[in-house]
């Protein structure tokens, strides 16, 4: 019984994520717009443009092979298992044992290698130069990812991110000064890996600079559509990973439908501030020189070792 | 009676003397990473400010009135006077523009987490001998010192060497007041007018560098020049 209680969640959590990712770009786009005073599109307007790119159709460059067309399932599949495994709304979901932060930052590079793959499959400079940058700059985001997730694992003695939620919302992990480092590590993680302002700008087709729009730049009709419900997904998915770890309050622990419920709108509160802070973000930094970017991911890298040496030479 | 005290207070201060210590690692980093000469030397301000804290903090810990002589020193002369007179020197030298490093920004920084691991594990050994509220100081003050060290080694202007070298000072200074709880003020005292002096007789040189070689590049000394 109890475990199909923790279906229900885990289905719940499921279909949640997937349909409020959109609404998060939307809210992004709006805040940004309204920062910049810019009339904005709308909050829905992701949404509207998902079921435009789904109803067009697809074309498929005549060089590319089958990875090309398979790429953009593997994302978003990999995506959705990620957000089965993050405790978002509910902590202890039955997939959530299957694997811990290690699996997850795979899982994430899993993503990203398929990516990389059709992007070279296509034999177009840009794809192959998007490629290119992707890995650089990854190579140096992905090892600050797993620091700030070992100073958490170090502090609750697991890598499952079940008893790192778990443990962190009874002993307040935040106010521990390695933890700190973490969460800084984390925010440079976030823009990096997302595409955000001071690394990359997925608004404009600038050659000079643009690292995840040259990655997408051959794919058109569902397949554009998947890859940019997979990013909507990443970004939800890095926002609500950064609430376990850090804001822990809130996630539901017992299973009941008005605490899922509570729970979610407690996220959807949460993101809400932390979109007006990264739309803050995007408005007051320029965008990096492409090879200042290295600098910008190392320093990610930076507080993420400071946090995991500050975990073993302060003991907190 | 004061390590009465010191256990009274520590549950509050030492997490903040904590957090203080690992500001001190973050700054010497930005230092070593930091290109333009302006921002070095508010990095250099905000770590005299960090220390000044810092001091404040530990001698709340110990009851000690004459450190709070000493933070109010070192808020004064590390955190305004000092930052000042740098930036009276940039003033009146004309420097523009970024500093020339040796070495890039990612592997200077991969160097420094290397350093930074070393001196761990050089003062680990050493916390059994300090007090518990001070733990792992020791460690963060010698990482924060070969930054430093290492920061002066990758610039080539005069001036980031000299921020360099004040740096390697704050960090000793840190040693010396996180660590052990304190020094005697006459050595403080004696170790902040050296480097006043030392900082006075180095902007001397400054000029004489740049009438010289038209240039605070340091680069110019290493060729032997035969007066003709």
């Amino acid at each position: 019984m109890t475990s199909l209680i923790g279906w229900r969640d885990q289905c719940f959590q499921i279909l949640f994520v997937v349909a409020a990712a959109p609404l998060l770009a939307g809210w992004l786009q709006t805040v940004r717009a309204l920062l910049q005073n810019r009339r904005s599109a709308g909050i829905l307007q992701p949404y509207r443009d998902l079921f435009r790119l789904f109803h067009k159709e697809t074309l498929i460059p005549e060089q590319s092979s089958w990875l090309f067309q398979f790429a953009p399932y593997v994302m978003f599949g990999a995506k959705i298992m990620a957000v089965a495994i993050v405790p978002i709304i509910a902590n202890g979901l039955p997939l959530a044992s299957a694997a811990d932060v290690i699996a997850l930052v795979g899982l994430l590079a899993v993503a990203r290698i398929f990516q990389v793959l059709a992007d070279m499959d296509t034999g177009t400079a840009f794809g192959s130069y998007g490629a290119h940058r992707e890995m650089l700059i990854s190579a140096l985001a992905e090892p600050a990812l797993l620091a700030a997730l070992f100073t958490a694992s170090l502090l609750a003695r697991s890598t499952s991110l079940v008893q790192i939620v778990h443990l962190s919302q009874i002993q307040l992990f935040s106010i521990h000064p390695s933890m700190v480092f973490a969460a800084i590590a984390f925010g440079f993680v976030l823009l990096v890996e997302n595409a955000r302002i001071p690394v990359d700008n997925p608004a404009t087709h600038l050659e000079l600079t643009m690292i995840h729009e040259a990655m997408v730049l051959e794919y058109s009709g569902r397949h554009l559509a998947l890859l940019e419900w997979a990013a909507q997904l990443k970004l939800f998915l890095y926002m609500t990973i950064g609430f376990a770890l850090f804001l822990p309050w809130g996630i539901a622990a017992k299973p009941s439908l008005t605490s899922l419920v509570i729970a979610a709108g407690l996220v959807l509160v949460k993101l809400f501030f932390a979109v007006v802070v990264l739309a803050l973000v995007e408005t007051l930094l320029a965008k990096k020189r492409l090879f200042r970017v290295p600098e910008f991911a190392i320093t990610g890298f930076l507080f993420g070792v400071i946090g995991l040496l500050s975990h073993f030479m302060l003991g907190s | 009676m004061i390590m009465h005290s010191i256990l009274a207070h520590s549950a509050i201060i030492s997490p903040v003397l904590r957090i203080l210590a690992a500001w001190m690692l973050v700054l010497s980093f930005a230092l070593l990473a930091q290109r333009r000469l302006l921002s070095l030397i508010r990095l250099l301000a905000w770590q005299g400010v960090t220390l000044a804290v810092g001091t404040a903090l530990v001698a709340q810990l110990t009851g000690d009135p004459i450190l709070w002589v000493s933070a109010v020193l070192t808020l004064s002369i590390k955190g305004i006077l000092m930052p000042y007179v740098l930036h009276y020197l940039l003033r009146r030298l004309q420097v523009r523009g970024d500093v020339e490093m040796t070495l890039n920004v990612p592997s200077t920084q991969l160097l420094g987490i290397l350093l930074v691991v070393f001196a761990f594990s050089i003062a680990a050994p050493l916390d059994g001998y300090l007090p518990a509220a001070t733990h792992g100081m020791l460690g963060i003050a010698l990482a924060a010192f070969l930054l430093s060290f290492l920061m002066m080694i990758t610039r080539r202007k005069a001036i980031s060497q000299i921020v360099g070298f004040l740096a390697m000072d704050n960090a000793l200074f840190f040693a010396a007041t996180s660590a052990t709880l304190g020094m005697p003020l006459i050595v403080e005292l004696g170790i902040a007018l050296d480097t006043l002096i030392g900082l006075v007789v180095i902007g001397v040189f400054f000029f004489q560098i740049r009438d010289t070689f038209d240039s605070l590049d340091l680069h110019y000394l290493e060729h032997i020049r035969e007066d003709k």
